[in-house]
């Protein structure tokens, strides 16, 4: 399971066409004997060993006749699921990576890797962007609902990590009310920590990455995270400085995805998974993994015993109903507008005193207000954002609300002081010169005049900024905060479907900026009439 | 209104001002009497705008000096706004295109300089900008906007307006460009009922029927230098100077 650490390289990742196996594989409709041919000439080709073996296998047998298992995974939630190999970025590796190769051999077929984004492997695999979903993909209501899933391969446990200090404080999500506990977006965890608000009062902070929550925990922005065992563990050894409860709060289930209709593989694959689960080459893949422990012992023998699994289980396992989702798509709403309002109040408040710096201020001030203005149109904002709430966090650890509220005002305080400086500059020499000789003082002039006289002409380009800052704003869930759009991803990610969140989401939008736009229209005819 | 008949409202001597480093005003002496009217005349870019600018601390000069009512300005960069206040109060500005703060209402337009700049009440502000929209036969329009105004009614606005804090110096640029004869001659009462109030009026023009009809003295520039200057009947009816014949000539020919 997992994802990036930063979002700004997800363009790259949404792209499913990026095939990690570079080899190419033979048309079905082509010859075997042209099909053969091109594989050795493609031995010839410098790809490195897998193209070797993968030529060596064509030749052995007649696979490369067969579709090749295309299987999506995302190579940026790491080990040990899926990951891209230190020594050739060209290849992926993880229990998962072995898991589809285990399948795609039962298959008599070759495995393809398909990146794609974590959070849309299952809208992916109902597109038919590729077969088969592998990348520590949880067994979920939800996500059981909209696809078919495979037998379960591997039970993890939901656990808590705190820091240190609080090793006997916070044993259980009861002993949490009031705490921040973070998690990764779209998942059961965070469902848990959803249903958890309402019972034990706990304030869930969902992450898009698994990374920062870990880290957040330690700086101590959070005070707890509740994650699956084997990512907590691989955090542990990597970052340090927290403790894993030993209490599991749930337990959960890896499955892989399929579409809807696709069930013969689904059928297919069980029979492997059961299959390769009895002769322990299942176990041996975890062994290798370390990711084997007794727990998952015990849950292989329950599976092999209980001949059910595996089989269809009943899909109504209560999926959350649509409507359900209605009240925290409004409480977003209003976080978006809170979140908007406060931005473009300190937008407006810092872009009028740099534009009066840079109008009236020295040589000195002009030029440094001029440094600020242009690196921050010259940076993109999600960068800006990242280095004020991580960046930052040695020096002062802003809260995530606070620290989106002085990103984007800050962001756009730079082009609203160009909108103001400009509109200053239009104000006609003669209409200053007037009120120089009525013994007007140059504050006067600027506040009763100038000022009043610009802010006229700026009006309209404001109420566009205002209405792109609305939705710039969907930007700051890189932060956690949870506004308006990241709700919506979280509630179509959730029932599987982007329909409806996504005319639902729009039309809150709409109704927050189409009424913004003809309060302007109304103020500038009023003006423009006098 | 004390009539200032002893001392001269305004004193120019030896006035030099460049644009870059072209000369624009190359030693003008002027002299303005109080209840006096003096054109200041001169075709396009002779310089008149110059003076008057001058005069209203505008803009810098590099050489001479100017006494308004006792307070001296000297050559060098403009002085900082708190350091002219009384000039402000002692000189009234009417521009050529009014410039009529666009945002405001006449009466606002009147009110706003007393009311920060003087610190006067807003009772008494209006009080005052009433009788003076009232002289200048403008009260109906105290409620209109700039924009809604005729030519003619926002030319007297403005002139209301710098009238506002009862300055004993009026300057106007080029007052009758944008008027048609019947309001040219309307416009000729009012100065001289603000003249006769003894105030002294300096007014740039290049309308020769209007400086004839109105003013008591016309100074001639040339090229930035005052080349004839006396009595309006004789400066006007004898010219001595070329520049005085050719700014004749060129308005005889348009009635």
């Amino acid at each position: 399971m997992l994802v990036a650490q930063g979002r700004w390289d997800e363009v790259s990742k949404q792209s499913p066409e990026r095939t990690f196996y570079r080899a190419k594989q033979p048309d079905p409709d082509i010859p075997l004997t042209f099909a053969l041919t091109k594989t050795l000439l493609l031995r010839a080709a410098p790809l490195g060993a897998i193209l070797l073996l993968v030529a060596c296998r064509a030749t052995a047998g007649d696979v490369a006749a067969k579709a090749p298992l295309r299987w999506g995974g995302d190579a940026e939630g790491g080990a040990p699921f899926v990951e891209a190999d230190a020594s050739d970025p060209s290849r992926v590796r993880g229990f998962d990576v072995e898991i589809a190769d285990l399948i795609a051999r039962g298959l008599d077929r070759r495995p393809q890797f398909i990146q794609v984004a974590w959070a849309s492997i299952a809208q992916s695999v109902e597109r038919g962007d590729f077969d088969i979903g592998l990348s520590g993909i949880e067994d979920r209501p939800e996500v059981r609902e909209r696809q078919s899933l495979t037998m379960p391969y591997f039970e993890f446990r939901e656990v808590l990590a705190v820091r240190p200090v609080d090793r006997d404080r916070f044993r259980t999500l009861s002993d949490l009310a009031g705490r921040r506990v973070a998690t990764l977006g779209s998942t059961t965890a965070y469902q848990i920590l959803l249903d958890e608000q309402a019972r034990a009062k706990v304030i869930p902070v969902s992450y898009d990455d698994d990374v920062h929550p870990y880290t957040d925990l330690v700086a101590g922005r959070v005070d707890a995270v509740l994650l699956d065992h084997i990512i907590a563990e691989r955090r542990l050894r990597v970052l340090g400085g927290f403790v894993i409860q030993p209490e599991p709060v749930a337990t959960g289930h890896y499955v892989g995805v399929l579409a809807k209709a696709n069930v013969a593989l689904r059928d297919s694959v069980n029979t492997i998974l059961r299959e390769r689960m009895r002769d322990g080459s299942l176990e041996r893949i975890f062994r290798s993994w370390d990711v084997w422990d007794d727990a998952q012992a015990r849950y292989f023998a329950r599976m092999l015993a209980d001949t059910t699994v595996g089989a269809a289980r009943n899909p109504s396992t209560g999926a959350t109903s649509a409507l359900s989702y209605l009240p925290s798509l409004v409480r977003a709403a209003g976080v978006t507008l809170a979140l908007s309002l406060l931005s473009m109040l300190l937008a407006v408040t810092f872009g009028t005193a740099v534009a009066a710096g840079r109008v009236y201020g020295s040589a000195f001030v002009r030029g440094a207000l001029t440094v600020y203005v242009e690196v921050v149109r010259g940076t993109p904002v999600l960068l800006q954002l990242f280095v004020i709430y991580y960046g930052l966090s040695g020096v002062v650890r802003l809260p995530a609300f606070l620290a989106a509220v002085i990103g984007l005002g800050l962001n756009y305080a730079a082009y609203e002081s160009e909108i103001y400086r400009a509109a200053l500059e239009a104000i006609p020499r003669s209409q200053l010169e007037a009120a120089r000789t009525l013994g007007l003082s140059e504050g006067q002039i600027l506040r009763l005049v100038r000022g009043p006289q610009a802010l006229r002409l700026a009006l309209a380009p404001m109420t566009n900024d205002f209405v792109a800052l609305l939705k710039d704003s969907s930007l700051v869930s890189v932060i956690t905060v949870v506004e308006l759009t990241k709700q919506t991803a979280i509630y179509a990610a959730n029932i599987g479907s982007w329909v409806v969140p996504g005319i639902l989401c729009a039309l809150v939008y709409l109704s927050l900026s189409l009424p913004l736009s003809r309060l302007a229209r109304r103020l500038e005819r009023r003006w423009s009439l006098t | 209104m004390e009539p200032h008949v002893t001392t001269h409202t305004l004193t120019v001597r030896g006035l030099c001002a460049t644009r870059g480093s072209t000369p624009v005003l190359r030693g003008v002496d002027l002299d303005i009497a109080s209840g006096e009217i003096c054109a200041l005349m001169g075709v396009s870019g002779a310089g008149k705008s110059t003076v008057l600018r001058a005069i209203a601390a505008l803009q810098p000069f590099s050489e001479g000096g100017i006494v308004v009512d006792g307070f001296a300005l000297q050559p060098g960069p403009v002085p900082p706004e708190s350091r002219l206040r009384p000039l402000r109060r002692k000189v009234g500005f009417v521009f050529q295109a009014h410039s009529l703060f666009e945002h405001l209402t006449v009466m606002d337009n009147l009110t706003l300089a007393p009311m920060h700049a003087q610190r006067w009440t807003r009772e008494r502000a209006q009080e005052v900008a009433k009788g003076l929209l009232e002289t200048l036969g403008v009260a109906a329009r105290s409620g209109a906007y700039p924009r809604q105004l005729s030519g003619g009614e926002a030319q007297r606005v403005a002139i209301a307006r710098a009238l506002a804090l009862d300055p004993h110096l009026l300057l106007m640029d080029e007052p009758t460009s944008a008027l048609d004869p019947a309001r040219r001659g309307a416009l000729g009462e009012t100065l001289s009922a603000l003249a006769k109030q003894g105030r002294g009026l300096l007014i740039a023009t290049h309308d020769v029927d209007f400086a004839q009809d109105h003013a008591d003295r016309v100074a001639v520039l040339a090229h930035g230098v005052l080349v004839e200057h006396g009595p309006a009947h004789d400066v006007l009816a004898n010219p001595t100077h070329a520049a005085t014949r050719a700014l004749l000539q060129a308005t005889k020919v348009s009635p």
